[in-house]
């Protein structure tokens, strides 16, 4: 990997095509997700089959966690050679003149995002993990649903997670369109490009927050 | 008008650096910026001081030579310009401007606003140019038809005159604009075709070795650029550089 | 028989550059490697010929005091490029460009010379689209051409408004493929500050660093100075803020001849003077005259109404407006050449009828070119009728597309919209035909001294034509210099490097660092701008656009007067031995107060009046130029001898045997 990603280039690139892996996971995530505000039967089937399932579990699941290892770790080596590029910094810096704040700002719009991931953990994959291999319950396919709604009780917890999404929309907001840039494609369907990117970033997050605050005013 | 000047004074590399504040009054709105800076030079040496240096030449937004950030911003807060071609009439009595050399790592600061720009040279210096010997015998001019809209296209890339502003503006300091606009130049050409290979991957490495940031697609630098480079280039660059890479 | 010998080869016109390079001395390749050639400048003609003689084999130094060679004042060219290519076919030849080029420069130039020029000139624009410059294209995909400078065929080869610019990326990147092979060192942010001779040549310099101020030595088997030209003696030009004298002044000192010093062009279409603080001026395109037209009220009273703001030029009816160009030369208008423009915006303003606060400057208006370019777009796109405010807007939106860049440019250095009000111009300091005196070889009367470019005076004469000092600078550096140094060098094979440590190394550093000291302690009264702006103001009022011998005996003795004062009253603040502006303008400064003496002393001896040189005593009762073929029809080349007012005149008689010499008329 080292040799590969040695230039500048070739590191966005990567940067670009692990996030568009990530932005696809979302829509993936999101899409089972919201099947708990229509079917809780649904919810759970999709959910004990993915939970079960040797493709998903034993290939997906690996190459999920591998992309988002490797785009925060990126992430961190690309900000923290940023930062030495420019040694001595400006008294005065007007960014907001020349571009967006999103842009500006992804390494701290990634890092909530990164401290969401591990509350996101705590509350599912540790306990599902502790289920299935350390205490070892027998398979209950129906178990799903409940500790989802379980986890919205809490209007902290679900207060964090409305943040939290807010902070996925900035990041996804300049990170998505940037993507396409970094993997060298910027022609006439860029506009077009820009614009579904830009919708894609408002409606996926915007639809995660119905869901938390969907659960947690039905726990009321 | 009067004015409040907050500027970056250092007297070499090695030493360390201050902002100074100057008052200076009698200001003309029809005046260039560098203008006021030799009003206030010459207050300066009448008065026994060191005046400040900056880097300047042609003065009609060409050369590239000057190279200050004003407020924030390179080249100041009109947009399309150079510094030399930014008037005080965009300031109002009263104001405080800071002025600060561009900032960057591979840029260092050689004395007070002057900054060492040789980075650029040696980008351009690592194949960045066709290999055609000058003997003039080469064929005539208009054996090889271009295509006008990649005529135009290389023309705009090539307006580029390397001020460095890109990289002060860009929060990364990268210096990806300057050198997609070298490499789309001749990447449009055919002329450029033959090395463009080994053009773009050199200028890449060289570019890298010179301790510029990465790119994050800010797009502050196109804001900035006072000819208006398109960041199309940099998309053009790095579509070139993966060609070449997986080859 | 003058002592001056141009070394013009036999035979006839169209042979003599074939000839010659068939009979000169070669170097071979493997000898090349170890001769040593130092370039000063690296503008086109410095950077074509360092590139060139480079890839040649020959190593390289080149010498600049911007960053990087690319910064170099060539950049801001904006027209264009004339080359003989004849696309358009429309009758242009060799010998058409060499008659204009010839006839443009008021007969003032070297035959031979001009021919080589313009047969070099294809070749030119073959070397440079092969190296990638975007030249402007039609859709064809074949190269476009427009025409330029009251020429009668479409040769001019361009990059929008940025020709130089596009030109001199292309010598760079020649020069970094040098650079890149270890033929050529690059030192920047270096001023050479003398030239130094052993046993009568030149072998090397004396350069500063103008970073660390060290004082270097550099030695070479050949010394070309390709360092521009001295408008800067104005103070405001349209030159760069550090183009200097230096380079030819410290040759010149050391035995170079200078010739024609007089001879400047004013450019007709620069944004006028705006206050005291001006550093600088700007030039608009001349392609701007194709279509503004140039005027000024007729009646006194609106002058003095507009001056003081009392009365706008868009007040003023068709009938209280004088079209003085198109009054005074029906035949050409608008269109004449650039000296003529030059003198009659002069006249006018002179006698009262100036337009801005200052008095200088005149209206470039746009208003008829709006209204006839939107009346045939209606007509053109269908529309039988349309309304003023539809014809203004197509009508602009033509205009836009022509010049749109240089209306933004005006826009934000006067503040006020060209296309609803008329432009401001005057005439300004642009370019100087004089330079370094060059034989067919172009080296100096110093042996293996070489000038190339506009520190030359070779091919532009009295007047130079539009677009042709690109051609000049890349015909000198790519084509003409790589072979004639070549014939000098091959005598230096077995030469071996030039050692630094000689005693004439030892005087002439010693002379350079005197100088430098001297400047440091002088007493310390005035900055260096001071004078500069003193000597500039000199220059314009006497040794101006038009000249009188009254005047310029003022100016001589007031020149004189003027460096006596400078040498003892300075003040350069700081040391010498760091990166310090005031200190290398100082040098600069220095020398143009020299040079400024002798430019007035060259213009009070021709008594005669020829392209840029106008000589008030010298010219038909109808206010033309008025030549003396019979008397001055040759170079003067100018000997120092210890100071500007002794120089010597050497002349170099002007043979004509292809032309028929006569009197430019545009009437």
């Amino acid at each position: 990997m080292g040799g590969l990603l040695k230039s500048s280039v070739a590191k966005k690139f990567a940067m670009a095509l692990s996030g568009l892996f990530l932005v696809l996971f979302l829509a993936q995530h999101f899409t089972i997700n919201f099947t708990s505000v229509i079917s809780p039967d649904v919810f759970n089937e999709i959910s004990h089959f993915m939970g079960t399932n040797f493709l998903v579990q034993a290939i997906l699941q690996p190459i999920l966690i591998f992309g988002v290892v490797f785009h925060f770790v990126m992430g961190f080596v690309l900000e923290i050679q940023n930062r030495n590029a420019r040694t001595k910094s400006y008294v005065r810096y007007n960014g907001s003149a020349n571009s967006s704040w999103m842009s500006r700002n992804m390494i701290y719009s990634g890092a909530v995002v990164l401290a969401f991931l591990g509350l996101h953990f705590y509350d599912f994959w540790v306990p599902e993990l502790v289920h299935k291999y350390i205490e070892s319950h027998p398979e209950d396919p129906t178990r799903y649903y409940g500790e989802l709604v379980a986890k919205f009780v809490s209007p902290v917890r679900t207060g964090l997670y409305v943040i939290s999404f807010v902070f996925l929309m900035l990041h996804l907001l300049h990170g998505f369109s940037s993507s396409f840039q970094s993997m060298g494609v910027n022609n006439k369907y860029s506009e077009g490009i820009r614009k579904f990117t830009v919708g894609y970033a408002i409606i996926i997050p915007l639809g995660f927050i119905f869901i938390a605050l969907f659960h947690y005013i039905n726990n009321l | 008008m009067k004015l409040t000047l907050k500027i970056w004074r250092q007297e070499n590399a090695e030493t360390k650096g201050k902002m100074v504040d100057y008052i200076i009054d009698g200001i003309d709105g029809d005046m260039s910026f560098l203008e006021m800076l030799d009003v206030l030079n010459e207050d300066l040496v009448n008065k026994g001081e060191q005046p400040v240096e900056f880097d300047h030449d042609c003065r009609e937004g060409i050369c590239g030579s000057c190279s200050l950030q004003i407020n924030g911003e390179p080249h100041g807060p009109d947009k399309l310009i150079t510094t030399c071609q930014l008037h005080m009439r965009t300031f109002k009595d009263g104001d405080t401007i800071v002025i600060e050399p561009f900032r960057a790592k591979a840029f260092p600061v050689i004395k007070d606003l002057i900054v060492d720009r040789t980075a650029f040279d040696r980008i351009q210096q690592a194949y960045g140019y066709i290999s055609v010997n000058t003997s003039g015998n080469t064929i005539d001019a208009n054996s090889i038809p271009i295509e006008k809209e990649n005529a135009d296209d290389s023309f705009n890339a090539a307006t580029c005159i390397g001020c460095g502003a890109c990289v002060a503006a860009c929060k990364n300091a990268s210096a990806m604009l300057f050198t997609s606009a070298k490499v789309s130049q001749f990447a449009l050409l055919p002329q450029g075709e033959v090395e463009a290979d080994r053009r773009v991957l050199a200028m890449v490495e060289q570019m890298d070795k010179e301790g510029f940031g990465n790119c994050s697609n800010t797009g502050a630098c196109e804001i900035e650029c006072p000819k208006g480079i398109s960041l199309e280039n940099i998309a053009r660059m790095n579509r070139e550089y993966l060609k070449a890479s997986v080859k | 028989m003058s002592i001056l010998d141009s070394k013009i080869p036999k035979g006839p016109l169209e042979d003599k550059w074939s000839n010659y390079k068939n009979n000169i001395n070669l170097v071979n390749p493997a000898n090349k490697r170890n001769i040593d050639v130092i370039m000063i400048g690296t503008g086109l003609a410095g950077g074509s010929a360092a590139a060139t003689l480079a890839e040649l084999g020959y190593n390289v130094k080149t010498f600049c005091y911007q960053d990087s060679p690319r910064r170099a004042h060539s950049i801001a060219a904006q027209g264009g490029i004339n080359a003989a290519k004849n696309y358009q076919g429309d009758g242009d030849s060799n010998f058409r460009l060499f008659y204009d080029t010839i006839k443009g420069g008021d007969y003032r130039s070297r035959e031979a010379n001009v021919y080589r020029l313009a047969e070099v000139s294809g070749n030119i624009i073959d070397q440079c689209v092969a190296q990638g410059v975007p030249f402007a294209r039609e859709y064809g995909g074949m190269l476009d051409n427009r025409s330029f400078g009251g020429v009668l065929v479409s040769r001019t080869f361009y990059a929008k408004g940025q020709t130089g610019q596009q030109l001199l990326l292309g010598a760079y990147s020649a020069m970094n493929r040098q650079i890149n092979r270890g033929k050529i060192t690059a030192y920047n942010r270096h001023e050479m500050m003398d030239v130094v001779l052993v046993d009568g040549k030149a072998r090397g310099i004396i350069a500063r660093d103008m970073v660390t101020g060290a004082i270097e030595r550099h030695s070479a088997h050949a010394v070309v100075l390709a360092s521009g030209g001295y408008g800067n003696v104005f103070f405001l030009s349209t030159n760069a803020m550090g183009s200097n004298v230096m380079a030819a002044w410290r040759a010149h000192r050391r035995g170079a001849y200078f010739a024609n010093p007089c001879y400047t062009q004013i450019h007709p279409t620069c944004i006028p003077v705006s206050g005291d603080h001006q550093s600088k001026l700007t030039l608009m395109s001349e392609s701007l005259r194709n279509d503004g037209r140039i005027w000024v009220p007729k009646k006194i009273e609106d002058a003095e109404a507009i001056r003081a703001g009392k009365k706008k030029p868009t007040d003023l009816s068709e009938e209280e407006r004088d079209y003085y160009l198109e009054r005074r030369y029906p035949a050409f208008g608008n269109l004449v050449p650039r000296d003529v423009a030059s003198r009659a915006a002069k006249e006018r303003c002179d006698a009262g009828f100036g337009v801005n606060k200052t008095g200088e400057a005149v209206y470039l208006d746009f208003a008829s070119a709006i209204e006839r370019y939107g009346k045939e777009k209606a007509f053109t796109s269908g529309h039988k009728n349309p309304s003023k405010e539809e014809v203004y807007n197509l009508g602009k939106e033509v205009v836009e597309s022509k010049y749109g860049n240089l209306f933004q440019m005006y826009e934000k250095i006067v503040d006020q919209n060209p296309y609803k009000t008329p432009m401001m111009i005057y005439p300004a300091v642009h370019y100087t035909m004089g330079g370094l005196w060059v034989d067919y070889n172009l080296q100096t009367t110093i042996p293996g001294c070489y000038s190339t470019g506009e520190a030359n005076f070779s091919d532009h004469g009295a007047n130079r034509l539009g677009a042709s000092a690109l051609m000049q600078g890349l015909a000198d550096g790519y084509f003409v210099l790589p072979y004639t140094i070549g014939d000098y060098l091959s005598n230096d094979i077995r030469t071996g490097k030039i050692p630094t440590d000689s005693v004439e190394f030892d005087t002439a550093e010693k002379e350079v660092t005197d100088r430098i000291n001297k400047l440091m302690n002088a007493s310390g009264q005035h900055s260096v701008d001071f004078y500069h702006k003193k000597l500039g103001k000199i220059m314009w009022n006497k040794c101006g656009m038009s000249r009188n011998a009254k005047e310029l005996n003022e100016a001589i003795h007031e020149i004189a007067e003027l460096r006596e004062d400078f040498w003892k009253n300075v003040k350069i603040p700081g040391t010498a031995n760091t990166k310090n502006a005031e200190l290398e303008k100082a040098g600069r400064v220095a020398d143009f107060l020299e040079l400024g003496e002798l430019f007035a002393k060259d213009a009070l001896h021709r008594e005669e009046s020829c392209g840029g040189h106008f000589r008030e005593e010298y010219q038909t009762p109808d206010g033309e130029a008025l030549r003396d073929d019979e008397n001055f029809k040759y170079v003067a080349a100018w000997e120092y001898t210890g100071k500007p007012s002794d120089a010597v005149l050497h002349k170099e008689e002007l043979i004509f045997e292809n032309i028929e010499l006569k009197t430019r008329s545009y009437k």
